[in-house]
């Protein structure tokens, strides 16, 4: 019998940096990473920037020979099973498993009656949208989040008509403030993007909505980006606490101690609430933080969550989680960018939101995100000053 | 050949951070250190060709602002994920309140 070792499920961006984790840090027992995709581990991101569907993957074939990682892909697992510690695959293959490691992700959300839609989250979706993407058709996004706008914007750059439809009357107003929403807006606009505002959706099939004031839009392509769920089929079945996502603690453990979920799939602790996060850089987070943890490390995950979103040739990052209770405050840093943060009562900032022209948010931005893992109170005043370096405030 | 060329004045690159500098089609980062010096390397990131001058410069770290890759400015050496390739550095001369770098 193989002697057991560390077994991650899921070849998406956390499960394949965890697995090259574990042998940065000196882990010598057997890696085997699986998943039920069948290509190499690619990079999501660029699916919903660009119409190029040629992916971008997050490493070669060589790279898991020579960190001898048993990377298996286009399997799902079975099931998990926790009293003899292994991994039933679906072709009856048992993994032993020492440690198990769920990366298992998300998936499109899809309500009810919109079934017909086209979600948008993997490699063959993004080359069935973008294989449409050309002059003359019209596509529509349902949901004006991040991925819906991003791809909005891919579609008018390759020249397709675009009709977004977003639920609330603010674009991504999960995630970001007004002031951001409404120059992002109006930037789609200008390239000829046409939006619903507050329009439900009643159902959708593959080329035409229907609202919940009876209007009908119609078009060649309808795609949902409305949400992903957390894929907790698995833990769940083995018994593992879930709520929204697989539970874990601060080491990113679930109820189950050889057992750990990082990535898009886990709902943890970050200061005083329970998250889950869909994000590309959480997901190389969680993973350097769980391979270690997994190695015996114990010290908690305190990292500040970081978003970007590129739309035509804006960039906007989000450092920090929104509250919607706090004070807020804009700092121009030039060309039209601005930076809006968010403040406690105490005047720590827990969240920063920058919208501008290629990076130019980044540094600030950069900057925002380690004054929030400060927690320090600041003045507002320094904040909305531009003249005034957030080193300074960093540091002083 | 190497070549000796005027890049910028000192009082364009503040303490502690960077600026973009372009030559014969190519791009540059000359950043002045916490301690005064000039340095100079290529302007883009060896991870996605992003131009550095858009970073964040802490001590003697550029950060990439796309992805976070870092190096240290004074050697080229990358820092870690998601970079592996070094920077090429080039040498750099302050003359009365000029600074002068030398390209290959």
């Amino acid at each position: 019998m193989k002697v057991p070792g560390i077994v991650i499920v899921g070849t998406g961006e956390c499960g394949t940096h965890a697995a090259f984790a574990l042998r940065e840090y000196g882990y010598e027992g057997a890696v085997t990473l699986i998943g039920d995709e069948p290509h190499l581990p690619y990079e999501r991101p660029p699916l919903s920037k660009s119409t190029e569907s040629s992916p971008k993957f997050v490493a070669e074939l060589q790279a898991f020979h020579a960190a001898n990682i048993n990377f298996i892909p286009g399997v799902s697992v079975h099931k998990i099973e926790r009293h003899t510690q292994a991994v039933i695959l679906e072709d009856g293959r048992a993994i032993p498993y020492n440690k198990l490691l769920l990366a298992t992700g998300a998936f499109p959300k899809l309500f009810p009656g919109m079934e017909g839609a086209q979600p948008f989250r993997t490699l063959e979706d993004a080359q069935v949208v973008h294989s449409q993407l050309v002059p003359g058709t019209h596509l529509i996004v349902v949901g004006g989040g991040f991925i819906g706008l991003e791809l909005a914007a891919a579609a008018r750059i390759a020249g397709a008509e675009v009709t977004v439809i977003e639920a609330t009357d603010q674009v991504m107003s999960r995630v970001v403030p007004e002031q951001i929403a409404t120059v992002a807006e109006a930037e789609h606009r200008e390239r000829g993007v046409s939006f619903f505002f507050g329009s439900g959706v009643v159902s959708a099939t593959e080329n035409e909505v229907v609202l919940f004031d009876g209007q009908i839009v119609s078009g060649d392509l309808v795609v949902a980006g409305i949400g992903v769920l957390p894929n907790i089929a698995l833990a769940k079945a083995a018994d593992l606490a879930v709520n929204n996502g697989i539970t874990v603690d601060s080491c990113f453990t679930t109820t189950d101690a050889n057992i750990f979920a990082a990535g898009d799939c886990c709902n943890f602790p970050y200061r005083g609430q329970r998250v889950r996060l869909e994000s590309w850089r959480a997901a190389h987070d969680h993973a350097k933080h769980v391979a270690a943890a997994m190695l015996g490390r114990k010290d908690p995950y305190d990292v500040v969550p970081w978003f970007w979103s590129d739309q035509y040739d804006l960039t906007l990052q989000v450092a920090g989680l929104p509250r919607t209770a706090g004070q807020l405050v804009r700092r121009d840093v030039g060309d039209n960018a601005f930076i809006v943060f968010e403040q406690d009562d105490k005047g720590a900032v827990v969240a920063a939101a920058g919208i501008g022209t290629g990076n130019a948010v980044a540094k600030d931005i950069r900057l925002s995100e380690m004054l929030i893992g400060m927690g320090k109170a600041v003045e507002a005043a320094a904040l909305a000053d531009p003249a005034i370096n957030l080193k300074k405030l960093l540091r002083g | 050949m190497s070549e000796w060329i005027e890049a910028c004045s000192v009082g364009d690159v503040d303490e502690e951070d960077l600026i973009r500098f372009d030559h014969d089609g190519k791009t540059y980062a000359i950043y002045r250190s916490p301690d005064n010096e000039f340095y100079a390397t290529d302007g883009l990131c060896t991870h996605e060709q992003v131009h550095l001058s858009d970073g964040l410069v802490m001590d003697y770290i550029i950060e990439c602002p796309k992805h976070n890759g870092r190096f240290d400015y004074r050697t080229g050496e990358a820092k870690g994920a998601p970079v592996c390739v070094n920077l090429n550095t080039y040498p750099t001369r302050v003359e009365d309140d000029t600074v002068f770098i030398q390209v290959k």
